[in-house]
């Protein structure tokens, strides 16, 4: 598959936006701004990156706890998510939800979540939605390799493969669930054979580069569409930070991590945009800069939003 | 005597009885080398072992179920669930097989087993991570339902837990995890469904506990410098319930306040106000209050959560409805 500049130089600005929103929410974590808990999702941004690419509005997403990036890949409104984070009134969820519940569901995006695993039988009753309707959408549900231990991943599976659903799963292998490894916590290496158990392809993909991402996604979206049922990939990747903001992560070795950090996807992309031609060196730090301008905009509307006020804990509880 | 945390204590609850018996093991997600997530399990993993102390991968359904069928099996086991409100995640394991396997075997099988989690709100942990569930599994006859308040309770109701042979659910609350407090050293046991007076009062009895004891607390004092003396009872162990010690206090000083953190519809406060109501309705001079969490999910930013939760203006304005 041939990808055009447009396209990589799409990438690398998503990718950039990610990370420069990571790294501004671990800022503005350590000094005490943002309450609650907040799990970055830097280093992973090629997976969200490279599959959301294949996707259009009317197509749903499911994220997790570590939702950010999903979220941003999806078309996400920086300054919405930014004033979530700091539990403000214009925030997506009103200041209700925080960091790990953000959704918007006008673009398909059914929320981050709390309940590691929830999300796979949420995506799955999704594309039971769009199947009925025919209406041409596909969902995507995101999930760790910790989550592909629980029940709702067999569930899921099991029922969107029977029932030939429009779903792709995406488990994103980065090899820990907080502090247990996958060594530990399966006995597969790959996660993808475990589409084996339900008929389904299943792939395993180097989750850092963007471009191998983008395509398994690409080939197992069009499966879905065109009505040929769920697939399975697996995208191997690395979190460069702790589990949550303020876990010094000592269960990590430190020459893995290091070994990982050499493998940054966001370095990798501009390496091979700059190989084709597509990009200068300078060009791409002037999207690197635009996407920390644009967070900073983003904070600063955060800043300036109103706190939410007491009375409104009593609505949102039932529709009208 | 010695200086612990709440933390600290229930830990050393478990310690001592894993010393004791060497079929008590301990396992949950993160339990190992990362010390809980809560920090409550640090330093097991290194004293006891990877055969005794095991990281589970996330699999809330097996870590329940699994340890009734090794209770069933001869073990002592002591599982973690990350937070209480993950208790949805293995129900079925709770309600319908380690409640009932007992009864439905007609008396033939024993499950000692415990089941600690930690719940509660105040971090902003928004509503998937800040619930107060304890009246669910006081709703299922067949389980016992512990819920500390201080250090000491937590070191001697844990002993008691472990050594019951019936599955305990014990709820430690997170908001209470680092507060200090006087444990006594070695074997400790505080029984099963014996209430405690935290406060000794005459003019009103509060109810309450987990974290809300400390909140109550607060209100008494303050009470007190306004001339009213409350009496803070904290029943420990909500199964069992130790009745006597509530229709007692009651009895002295005939008003009633029930203080909880859970939501108030279908909260065990209605239970306890019930059992006053049937058992001692003449006892009372004024109608009994509730002070709780109102029916809604917990909300994230740190102002709504502070509205949300019950605290000491709250309890003090209740106090002062009977008055
Ligand atoms: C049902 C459930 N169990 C446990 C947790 C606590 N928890 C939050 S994230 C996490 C690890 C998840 O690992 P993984 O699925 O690999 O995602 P990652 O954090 O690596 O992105 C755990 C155990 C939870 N939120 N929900
Ligand atoms: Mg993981």
């Amino acid at each position: 598959m041939k990808l055009t500049k447009e396209q990589l130089l799409g990438f690398y600005k998503t990718m950039t936006t990610i990370r420069a929103f990571e790294m501004k929410a671990a800022e503005l974590f350590a000094a005490g701004q943002l309450p609650g808990f907040v799990h970055l999702y830097a280093g992973e941004e090629a997976v969200a990156t490279g599959v959301c690419a294949n996707l259009e509005q009317k197509d749903f997403i499911t994220s997790t706890h570590r939702g950010h990036g999903h979220l941003i890949a999806k078309g996400g409104k920086i300054d919405l998510m930014m004033a979530e984070l700091f539990g403000r009134s214009t925030g997506y969820c009103k200041g209700k939800g925080g960091s790990m519940h953000i959704a918007d569901v006008d673009l398909g995006i059914l929320g981050a979540n709390g309940i590691v695993g929830a999300g796979q039988p949420i995506a799955t009753g999704a594309a039971l939605a769009c199947k009925y309707k025919k209406n041409g959408a596909v969902v995507v549900c995101f999930f760790g390799d910790g989550a592909s231990n629980r029940g709702t991943f067999h569930e899921s599976l099991n029922m969107a493969s029977i029932w030939r659903l429009p779903v792709v799963y995406v488990a994103e292998n980065n090899m820990w669930g907080i502090s247990n490894n996958q060594k530990n916590h399966m006995n597969v290496a790959d996660i993808a054979d475990r589409a084996g158990a339900y008929g389904i392809p299943g792939v395993a993909v180097d989750g850092n580069d963007v471009i191998a991402v983008y395509e398994a996604a690409a080939e197992a979206i069009k499966r879905a569409r065109s009505g040929d049922g769920p697939s399975l990939i697996e995208c191997k990747t690395w979190r460069h930070r702790g589990h949550f903001e303020g876990d010094p992560a000592i269960y990590k070795d430190p020459k893995e991590q290091e070994a990982w950090l050499k493998k940054d996807p966001i370095p990798r992309l501009a390496a091979k945009i700059i190989e084709l031609k597509y990009a200068s060196r300078a060009e791409l730090d002037k999207i690197e800069a635009d996407a920390e301008a644009e967070i900073e905009a983003a904070v600063k509307f955060a800043q300036a939003s109103p706190i939410p006020s007491p009375e409104d804990v009593f609505t949102d509880v039932y529709a009208e | 005597m010695k200086q612990m945390t709440y933390a600290e204590a229930i830990r050393d609850g478990m310690r001592v009885e894993m010393k004791r018996d060497p079929n008590v093991l301990l396992y949950g997600e993160d339990v190992g080398i990362f010390g809980g997530c809560f920090g409550v399990t640090a330093g097991l993993f290194e004293e006891f072992g990877p055969e005794r102390v095991i990281d589970t991968p996330i699999s809330e359904t097996a870590i329940a179920g699994s340890a009734v069928g090794a209770a069933a099996a001869g073990l002592r086991p002591i599982a973690e669930i990350m937070f209480i409100d993950f208790m949805g995640v293995c129900m079925d394991e709770i309600l319908n097989q380690a409640a009932k396997m007992r009864y439905m075997f007609g008396g033939k099988a024993k499950l000692p087993m415990v089941v600690r989690t930690p719940c509660g709100a105040g971090m902003s942990a928004a509503a998937q991570h800040s619930q107060s569930l304890e009246a669910w599994f006081t709703h299922i006859p067949g389980l016992k339902v512990v819920m500390p308040s201080t250090p000491a309770d937590g070191k001697g109701l844990m002993a008691a837990a472990i050594r019951d042979d019936n599955p305990v659910i014990f709820i430690e609350h997170k908001q209470l995890l680092a507060v200090p407090g006087e444990v006594p050293e070695g074997e400790y046991v505080v029984p099963l469904g014996k209430a405690d007076v935290k406060r000794e009062g005459s003019d009103v009895t509060i109810i309450a506990w987990s974290w809300m004891v400390q909140k109550a607390l607060a209100a008494a004092e303050a009470l007190a410098a306004e001339g009213i003396s409350a009496e803070i009872l904290d029943p420990r162990t909500l199964v069992p319930l130790d009745k006597e010690a509530i229709l007692k206090s009651v009895g002295k000083t005939n008003k009633l306040v029930i203080v909880h953190e859970a939501v108030k519809t279908g909260g065990f406060g209605a239970e306890i106000a019930a059992l006053v109501c049937e058992e001692g309705f003449d006892l009372l001079d004024a109608p009994i209050k509730r002070v709780t969490a109102p029916d809604t999910p917990i909300p994230f930013a740190p102002v709504l959560e502070g509205a949300y939760l019950p605290n000491e203006e709250k309890i003090i304005k209740a106090v002062h409805d009977l008055f």
